[in-house]
């Protein structure tokens, strides 16, 4: 599957929250093959300081329109410029990088955890799970009600559990605390959040001998395996998170 | 037609746009964006006897108009090269160059005459510059009997052209220029990175897991320039320039402070086309400017009217 670099087209820019917000993106050809865990480099115009590319994960697709979406939060220069672009303008990426989620066995019970920006390549995993035969629950946590992004989307995968730290949605906490993963058994989790929040869930599939996949989020030059900053210690040394990557099994890094 | 082509001694390149070492991995990560046959050549990541890890994570942190890293020579060493690498890498027809790295003057040997029977291989490229590890690299090239002996130690065995790549981290890089020409080098490319160092003020800590590293990008570019137009003067073998170049104005500006040709590093991490559009840029100067031949503006700032 080529990668490739291409103006695309922004066809719409939504503020979800205070600091998050989704780019829809139009090709101007037919999609290549987007596989869910899969990110794009996305070049921010405009400022010195934001050199380099930025690395975003592909958060949904529709293949039939030739559109996909980036959920984004607002961290810096970088994705505060990209929090301003307007309708119709164009955004420079190279994509489609990186390996991607491995496909469940058929009847395992699938639970996606997602923390914060982490819960933005879920959403599409879930679908495409979804779409082929699965009924993943889903497991959401944010710091509080007012930073929960796109609740309603995270429905239409499956049943769906929330914490926050402050209790103001969903049980109180963080996602390790749900009384669901102490109620159900699930056989394969798939996790992207914060590093805390991976290495806790990496632990629980650990101890209940759950298989478990996690998208890291490396600092990362160029994406396409050239400068190897963006290396995660594997069991088998250094390994580039953008090429390599960015899902691992929990049973390959050493956490 | 205009002619782009420049040449080390009797080893011709059919334009003088090269890619820097470490920057362009070995050529396979770039194919699906061009035709790597179009280069004037490609030179390989940093190579070492023993596969290397590298430094530990962060080693990148991003600076205004530039990057550190310190990277630190990961690579799976010159036999996985011989057996992986170099079957696949020598079928580009382009120049494929070999920079080769070592923790003493015997390493840099030994690598040396390994290259000496890669067929497909016409030059190596010695980095005595790396900052980022701790034995050898830069600890050669910023000192002037070491950057001597390694150099003669590596000519007396090596039968390829030899290209020696400088550290800007020096008091007067003109000195080291002229003693690796003088032990023999048929070519000096520079600049290798920068030493810097970036702080991380929410974790309160430095940047880089190795606290200093090797800048690039954009930031470097004028004093890339100002050191290839020292040296250019100051030897007689071609100088190839590095630092900073994102387009084929910024490579010009190389050539015409005196560089024969040109590396392209930290820009095709942003656009991996960078280098292959810079041969095409260069190309079209030269015929709006109405010149046949590439060497006529080598170093054309240094002409007396």
């Amino acid at each position: 599957m080529a990668k490739r670099i291409e103006d695309l087209k922004v066809i719409e820019n939504k503020r979800l929250t205070n600091d998050f917000f989704i780019l829809k993106l139009l090709s101007g050809s037919k999609l290549p093959d987007l596989k869910p865990g899969q990110f794009a480099q996305v070049k921010v115009e405009g400022s010195s300081e934001t050199f380099l590319r930025r690395p975003i994960s592909i958060h949904d697709v529709d293949f039939e329109l030739n559109t996909f979406k980036l959920l984004v939060q607002e961290v810096g220069k970088g994705t505060k410029t990209l929090s301003k672009l307007e309708k119709g303008s164009l955004l420079n990426l190279i994509y489609p990088l990186g390996n991607s989620f491995s496909l469940p066995d058929k009847n395992e019970h699938i639970l996606l955890v997602g923390g914060g920006c982490g819960v933005a390549p879920l959403l599409y995993l879930g679908k495409y799970l979804k779409s082929n035969g699965y009924t993943p629950d889903v497991l959401l946590g944010f710091r509080n009600s007012e930073r929960i992004l796109e609740y309603e989307e995270y429905l239409k995968i499956g049943e769906v559990f929330l914490t926050t730290e402050d209790g103001s949605s969903g049980e109180t906490g963080y996602v390790t605390n749900h009384s669901v993963l102490l109620s159900r058994r699930f056989d394969r989790v798939y996790c992207c959040g914060p590093d805390s929040m991976m290495k806790a869930i990496a632990r629980y599939c650990n101890k209940n001998n759950v298989a478990c996949e996690v998208s890291l989020e490396n600092l990362m030059a160029c994406g396409i395996g050239a400068c190897l900053c963006c290396v995660v210690d594997t069991i088998s040394g250094h390994r580039c998170t953008c090429t390599d990557g960015p899902v691992f099994n929990i049973k390959e890094l050493k956490w | 037609m205009v002619n782009l082509g420049f040449s080390i001694g009797d080893l011709h390149f059919k334009n003088p746009v090269l890619t820097a070492s470490g920057t362009f991995g070995y050529g396979s990560e770039f194919e699906d964006f061009f035709d790597i046959s179009k280069l004037g050549g490609i030179i390989v990541k940093g190579t070492t006897l023993e596969p290397r890890e590298g430094n530990p994570y962060p080693r990148m942190a991003e600076t205004p108009s530039g990057m550190l890293n310190a990277v630190g020579l990961q690579n799976k060493g010159i036999d996985y090269f011989e057996k992986v690498i170099y079957p696949k890498i020598s079928l580009y027809d382009t120049n494929v160059l070999l920079n080769v790295n070592g923790s003493c003057i015997d390493d840099y040997v030994a690598i040396s005459e390994r290259a000496n029977f890669l067929e497909k291989i016409p030059a190596i490229e010695l980095n005595i510059s790396c900052p980022n590890v701790k034995k050898g690299g830069m600890i050669f090239g910023t000192n002037l009997s070491s950057a001597r002996e390694v150099t003669r130690a590596v000519r007396s065995v090596c039968k390829k052209k030899l290209i020696v790549k400088l550290s800007p981290n020096v008091t007067n890089i003109v000195d080291f220029a002229r003693i690796v020409e003088q032990e023999g080098a048929d070519s000096i490319s520079l600049i290798n990175t920068l030493l810097g160092m970036s702080v991380d003020i929410k974790k309160m800590k430095p940047a880089l897991s190795t606290i200093t590293g090797g800048l690039s990008g954009p930031a470097v570019k004028p004093v890339a320039i100002r050191m290839v137009w020292q040296v250019s003067q100051a030897v007689k073998i071609p100088v190839i320039g590095i630092g900073g170049i994102m387009t084929a104005d910024d490579a010009l500006e190389f050539l015409l402070a005196g560089a024969s040709a040109v590396q392209i590093g930290t820009a095709s991490f942003i656009n991996p086309l960078s280098s292959v559009q810079i041969v095409d840029g260069i190309e079209n100067y030269l015929n709006e400017k109405g010149f046949s031949d590439i060497s006529e503006i080598v170093g054309y700032i240094n002409r007396k009217a």
